[in-house]
């Protein structure tokens, strides 16, 4: 750095705060006596408007370049004085915060000297890191004012209407040749038993009818670049290569139900799916083959069978339809073998109480014991082990159901690479935080909605449409981006395009990329949220994390007992 | 401050361990005063050359905050954190100092009671180590090893190892990634060792008994060294070659 270093520092007394404890004007001197210090005064409270006034007019007075306040914690107080340092005209990046009041005051008010000594060497600190500040800028970036939503079943379809409905232009990917997912092949939906298909059909004729949906059926993603507010999607529709350009995205690709091939003697025609039962039931074939007795088996292949988790849905479908089956025709019996029964909620148990009256039977075993399928004479026997008989109850079967559950679609692992968005355990998309994001991923501007992200059932996949579509609509209705600072750049003299930090970042926002000179780490600036992790792990320290670079913490930590003089030589 | 009092450094991240602290101040916790704070955006920023350059520099103790497992700001930092550490306090323990003195705790922004408490018991634990002793060859030698590509790309890809193994398809287990890693920890610290050595020229004997290695060993290492050009053959003295290193590679 050319420019001569003036450092400004301002320390607080914050009333009794700090001033009761630590001997302010020592401190003072102190700074004044450090390398590079040009001026330092103290404050009663710095926050104060007068406080801010004497830190504009010593910029201007004194010249300063970089400015140090010693007071309570940058996690309130660094937003006001960066933006008094940036009304004086200096880059609010060339401001350091001390804390010495919420880290030192306060938690030594019984050893004031100690306090006095500490406040010392964190202003040294500081100082050493102002020396080594560079000026950083905000940068801001406009939106596209369009999305595109991926998969046309109900959670993306409510998706899309919404944002259209919101003003802005949606672009529906759907690889199908038609909408509406699983919905597709449902007979009727608990626990309002209306028809799927009429269900559907309104719902169809809606996302048609709107005026800013632009529907691409048969269509698949060939690739996706670029980020929040200028995303670039390519599209093979029905053998058309497309290119839509958007702000931002949202997955609604939803998810299939698992082929529970070799289990249960699984042959598609006796031994079947809920799936394939309700399309039986839909073309009401049932009655019509004489069947009598009809066996459901729960947690086939899911809770640690082929995957792990509880599908959640299975235990309402397998509710729905053996009510249905029994409401249509009391002649035949109807089995659920279960574990647990996942009814939740006061509608479900209902519903769940109202196929017990209908004639349902629920017939409890341990998960270690799972029910068997077999034949004898020709005839399908299911063994379910009973709990309290210790043995095993066989039931005879003309039909045997398996609750199966749901599992992600095989594609769903191109699709999180190409938007470099993750999967989780499960291999269901993975959300941002469970709590505090449920339908963001990590990765600003993609979000998402429905099963693609678990199981879950119609009243669930629509709430989430609806949240990702809200989502997605704040940065297209504010029009720009603003993205950090405070971000990680690459040397790409040093770097050796290893990839290691593109593996580290959790954002997708360092990525090696060919350049002239061979392969290279390049960052995204809105990308980045500025951890740093890259930094620290990029294997030829190529990566410099701004305003937390090497050389800053290395200075900091260096000058925590020593000063900057013994340092420097 | 008076001579017998620890020196400790902390490096705390800003969401959720300095919230902390700030909470132990809000609510008046009192703490040991040893401790000087360093903020950083998140625990994975903490790069373990800067760890072993902080103990370098006269630090008896290190204290890294981070958030914990899966409340990361950031996702995974703190998982990265956690392996870079594992790396550092295996330097550590090279330059024979007690990996004790490098301390990583999960507190969440809501744990000021429990901040203060870990400041304490730290405070403690290190008065007990006494003021750090080390000798500065070593201690170099360990930071820049910790610069090496070898010991960082071990240290980010330690899970993919454990989890889905190398390329070669070869899952690793516990036992087995604690190997690899004393291991590549043994032969970066000893190659930076002779390495620092070679500031003046010297023979294999020679640094063999100096350094306490088996001059096989140092021949070895010289060799890899010649290959990647870090030092170069001086002269012949008494029919024996002698090396200089070629770069001064030293700590920034
Ligand atoms: C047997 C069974 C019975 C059920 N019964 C009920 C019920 O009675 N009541 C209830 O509330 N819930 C029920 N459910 C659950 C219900 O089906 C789901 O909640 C619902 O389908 C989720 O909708 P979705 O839009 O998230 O996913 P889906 O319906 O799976 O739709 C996803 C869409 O995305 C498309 N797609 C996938 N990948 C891509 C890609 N890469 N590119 C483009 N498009 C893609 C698919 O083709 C599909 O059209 C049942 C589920 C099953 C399996
Ligand atoms: S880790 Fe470092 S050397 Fe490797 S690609 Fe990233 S910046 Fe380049
Ligand atoms: S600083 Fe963090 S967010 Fe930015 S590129 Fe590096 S790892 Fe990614």
């Amino acid at each position: 750095m050319t420019e001569e270093l003036r450092i400004g520092v301002f320390i607080c007394h914050c009333g009794i705060n700090i001033g009761g404890v630590v001997d302010v004007p020592a401190v003072v001197e102190y700074a004044s006596t450090l390398e590079n210090v040009v001026y330092a005064e103290r404050n009663l409270y710095t926050c104060s408007s007068e406080g801010l006034e004497a830190i504009k007019s010593a910029i201007h007075e004194h010249e300063l370049n970089r400015v140090v306040v010693a007071s309570c914690t940058p996690r309130t107080h660094e937003p006001l004085f960066r933006a008094t340092c940036k009304e004086a005209g200096l880059n609010p990046y060339l401001f350091e915060f001390v804390n010495i009041r919420d880290q030192c005051s306060w938690v030594h008010m019984h050893e004031p000297e100690f306090a006095t000594e500490k406040a010392k060497d964190l202003v040294r600190m500081g100082v050493a890191k102002a020396a080594r500040l560079e000026p950083l800028e905000e940068l801001t970036s406009d939106v596209i004012p369009s999305a595109v939503v991926i998969g046309a079943g109900i959670s993306g379809m409510t998706a899309a209407l919404s944002i259209a409905k919101n003003g802005f232009y949606v672009h529906l990917i759907e690889k199908g040749s038609e909408m509406g997912g699983l919905l597709r092949r449902l007979y009727k939906l608990y626990p309002t038993e209306e028809l799927a298909k009429e269900f559907l059909e309104q719902r169809i004729k809606a996302v048609e009818e709107h005026e800013r949906v632009e529907l691409h059926l048969s269509s698949s993603i060939k690739d996706v670049e670029g980020y929040v507010g200028k995303f670039k999607v390519i599209l093979d529709e029905n053998g058309v290569e497309k290119s839509i350009d958007v702000g931002d995205i949202i997955v609604a690709t939803g998810a299939k139900e698992l082929e529970p091939e070799g289990l249960y003697e699984y042959d598609g025609e006796k031994v079947i799916t809920q799936l394939q039962l309700e399309e039986k039931l839909r073309r009401e074939d049932l009655n019509r083959n004489g069947i009598e007795n009809v066996v459901m088996i729960q947690c086939a292949g899911a809770r640690g069978e082929v995957v792990k988790y509880c599908s959640k849905i299975c235990c309402m479908n397998a509710i729905k339809n053996a009510k249905l089956i029994k409401e249509a025709n009391p002649d035949i019996n109807v089995f659920i073998a279960h574990n647990e029964l996942q009814a939740y909620g006061e509608e479900y148990e209902l519903y769940y109480r109202d196929a017990k009256k209908a004639g349902v039977r629920f017939l409890r075993f341990p998960l270690e014991k799972r029910p068997k399928v077999r034949k004898s004479d020709g005839k399908l026997v299911v063994d379910v082990f009973h709990e309290r008989l210790l043995m095993d109850i066989p039931l005879e079967a003309d039909l045997v159901v398996l609750s199966t559950p749901l599992v992600q679609n095989p594609d769903a692992e191109k699709l999180s690479k190409m938007l470099k968005v993750p999967l989780g355990q499960d291999r269901f998309f993975f959300e941002a935080h469970v709590k505090l994001r449920p339908v963001d991923f990590a990765t600003d501007g993609i979000f998402l909605c429905g099963t693609a992200q678990g199981p879950k059932d119609i009243e669930e996949s629509i709430s989430q449409g609806y949240a990702a579509a809200s989502r997605a609509t704040i940065p297209l209705a504010k029009g720009y981006v603003s993205s950090e600072a405070i971000i990680s750049s690459v040397d790409e003299a040093i770097c050796v395009g290893c990839g290691i930090c593109e593996s580290v970042c959790p954002y997708g926002a360092v990525e090696v990329v060919e350049t002239e000179e061979g392969r290279r780490a390049k960052v995204t600036g809105v990308k980045c949220k500025g951890c740093g992790t890259c930094g620290s792990s990029c294997i030829k320290r190529a990566i410099k994390m701004q305003h937390y670079t090497d050389d800053q913490l290395i200075a900091q930590e260096r000058t925590a007992f020593v000063t900057e003089r013994e340092v420097v030589s | 401050m008076k001579e017998e009092e620890v020196k400790i450094v902390g490096f705390l991240c800003n969401w959720c361990c300095y919230a902390g602290a700030d909470l132990a101040g809000v609510s008046r916790f009192q703490y040991p005063p040893n401790m000087r704070i360093i903020r950083v955006m998140c625990s994975g920023r903490v790069d373990p050359v800067i760890i072993l350059d902080t103990f370098l520099w006269g630090a008896d103790g290190v204290f890294i905050g981070g958030c914990h497992p899966g409340d990361c700001h950031y996702l995974q930092g703190n998982y990265y954190a956690e392996k870079k550490i594992d790396m550092a306090k295996r330097l550590l323990k090279k330059a024979g100092v007690e990996p004790g003195r490098l301390r990583l705790e999960w507190v969440s922004a809501s744990e000021g009671e429990r901040f203060a408490g870990v400041m304490k018991e730290f405070t403690e634990e290190i008065k007990e180590l006494g003021p750090i002793k080390f000798e500065k060859d070593e201690m170099e030698a360990a930071c820049i090893a910790a610069a090496d590509y070898s010991l960082r790309i071990l240290a980010t890809k330690e899970k993919e190892l454990l989890e889905e193994g190398n390329k070669y398809g070869e899952v690793f287990t516990r036992h087995e990634m604690d190997r690899l890693l004393d291991d590549m920890v043994r032969e970066e610290y000893e190659a930076k060792r002779i390495l620092l050595k070679l500031k003046r020229p010297m023979s294999v004997k020679e640094i063999a008994s100096e350094l306490n290695l088996k001059p096989n060993v140092v021949f070895r290492h010289i060799l890899d060294l010649k290959r990647y050009e870090l030092i170069e053959a001086h002269e012949i003295r008494d029919n024996t070659p002698t090396y200089i290193a070629k770069v001064e590679e030293g700590v920034e």
